[in-house]
């Protein structure tokens, strides 16, 4: 009983050691193989495109109904206080800071995340991957990497999108359905977000959680078993693995950044 | 040298599992070379050794003189430019049309302007029958037409080498006869040297000027398709007449049907001596 446990305690150390280890090899892979993207920078921006575009509507639509419900429970929780005229800012300091970047986080690993791993791992099971090996291209440099920097491009972009819809809701519900003012929503939120605490902060997070996911994606996709169910195991491992790295990071990020 | 790929004492294997025991094989220039043998007969590894997608375990493979060293990533990028591979199902981008697909290797590997890479393109296309398809999708395309237009793109750089993973399998009688005879006719249009790895004993045996039978990791006969037709060896027997038992017997080694019905108690001799096969 005791000899099974410690050999199962031994064989998942030693899964998850080489685990990161791969993990990690495949990290230096994608860093040392983007130097050639300068030159074909097209590469990149498509993929920005596309995954861009997967996650452009679920990220905007969300980002309007957070923004709903901040402008609610905002106003419900500030008007106790007397203080619904700091709507704006409460809303605005939620999204750039923990919101945006959080919860933009979660959708993409939700949406292009597992588009990702998916469409890596059917790459590696039609062997497109070992054809491309043989015609002497790089999958790293040709598909991984492109996709790795578009990911973190986008995810940044993706998060401004859904701060700014998230304050248009906030507005609307707040100004527009309430009735409070529109002049201390629009200048609280002027004078109390900073551009450098709170906005670049949440930019800076945001990049870092678009590192997170997207390799997490792309691993993922790159090891999984060229199976079918190898894929569909791969994917959900994705969201799993990646909404959890995003929660952990966002809170070590919170606590160094905002002190 | 008249052998482009040499290969000497190769011995492979998956973790525990040995595939290949001390191999040795000689594919000489402008020759078409068939290794056959049955299913995990370790045929498919051969290529991915030589196409250093996979390490030895101890032996040596040689193209061209230059040894293969699958750990040497950027040398093994430079040798396999002088070879093409056609995998069992084309293995084509399934994001890009026929078009592009022939033209990926030449655009990712020469600069040529569009103008001339578009004929060269549509060249390799019409040598393989499928020039008017080139816009087409790989969606929209049938099995044996894709692995043509894999073929044209495993041909696309004019590789030295070029090596066909079951070019045969899953195709019907009209683009089986199609691909055997490209596969002959490009070989010696380019004057290349092919490997092809097939059990379509009928194709390979029209085509090869040489076969290699593998069985169990081991080469177990030789010689030109007409020796190998001649052949007295139980197994090649067994393979080019298709027979379901022989050296290769049809029932998995394991207890007899009578000891499993419960009509034989004691322990069958010939059982204890499958099992250790």
């Amino acid at each position: 009983m005791i000899a099974a446990l410690l050999e199962n305690l031994g064989r998942t150390s030693r899964t998850t050691v080489t685990g990161v280890g791969y993990a990690t090899r495949m990290l230096f892979r994608i860093i040392r193989a983007s130097g050639g993207l300068w030159r074909r920078p097209r590469l990149v921006t498509d993929q920005v495109h596309f995954i861009g575009n997967y996650s452009l509507i679920i990220v905007g639509i969300s980002g309007l109904f957070v923004g709903f419900v901040l402008g609610l429970q905002g106003y419900y929780t500030l008007n106790k206080y007397g203080s619904e005229q700091a709507l704006g800012l409460l809303v605005a300091l939620s999204l750039v800071r923990e919101l945006g970047p959080v919860v933009t986080a979660l959708l993409f690993a939700g949406r292009a995340g597992t588009s990702l791993t998916a469409e890596i791992g059917l790459m590696k099971a039609g062997e497109q991957l070992s054809a491309m090996e043989m015609m002497a291209v790089d999958p790293i440099q040709r598909v991984v990497a492109p996709r790795f920097w578009a990911g973190v491009i986008a995810m940044p972009l993706l998060a401004a999108l859904f701060s700014a819809l998230g304050v248009m809701g906030g507005y609307l519900v707040g100004v527009k359905l309430i009735g409070v003012d529109e002049g201390a929503f629009w200048s609280q939120m002027q004078g109390g977000v900073d551009l450098w605490n709170d906005i670049a902060n949440g930019v800076i997070k945001s990049a870092i959680f678009g590192v997170a996911v997207t390799f997490i994606a792309l691993y993922q996709g790159f090891e999984s078993q060229p199976t079918p169910e190898g894929v569909a195991r791969a994917t959900t491992r994705t969201v799993v693995f990646a909404s959890l790295t995003v929660l952990f990071l966002d809170f070590l990020l919170t606590a160094l950044m905002f002190n | 040298m008249s052998n482009l790929v040499e290969i000497r004492n190769l011995t492979f294997s998956y973790g525990e599992r040995p595939i290949l025991s001390g191999i040795g094989m000689d594919f000489p220039r402008g020759k078409v070379i068939a290794v056959m043998g049955g299913s995990g007969s370790g045929k498919t590894t051969i290529l991915r050794l030589i196409g250093g997608q996979l390490q030895p375990g101890s032996g040596e493979i040689t193209i061209d003189g230059e040894v293969v060293d699958a750990g040497n990533a950027s040398r093994m990028y430079a040798m396999r430019r002088k070879m093409g591979m056609l995998f069992q199902h084309g293995a084509l981008f399934t994001d890009l049309s026929v078009f592009d697909n022939v033209a990926f290797p030449l655009r990712e590997h020469t600069d040529l302007p569009d103008a001339i890479l578009r004929d060269l393109v549509l060249m390799k296309l019409h040598a393989v029958g499928l020039r008017n398809a080139a816009q087409l999708m790989p969606a929209e395309i049938s099995g044996g037409m894709a692995r043509r237009v894999a073929l044209a793109r495993a041909i696309a750089l004019d590789p030295q080498l070029i090596m066909y993973d079951e070019p045969f399998a899953g195709l019907d009688p009209i683009s089986l006869g199609i691909a055997a005879r490209l596969i002959r006719r490009l070989n010696d249009v380019l004057g290349s040297t092919s490997i092809l790895v097939s059990h379509d004993v009928n194709e390979s045996f029209q085509i090869a000027d040489y076969v290699y039978f593998l069985s169990q990791g081991k080469i177990v006969a030789h010689g030109t398709p007409a020796a190998m037709r001649e052949s007295s060896d139980p197994y090649v027997r067994q393979f080019v007449l298709a027979e379901a038992d022989g050296p290769v017997p049809f029932h998995y080694p394991g207890t007899t049907l009578a000891r499993d019905l419960g009509l034989e108690t004691l322990v069958d001799p010939a059982a204890i001596k499958g099992r250790k096969r």
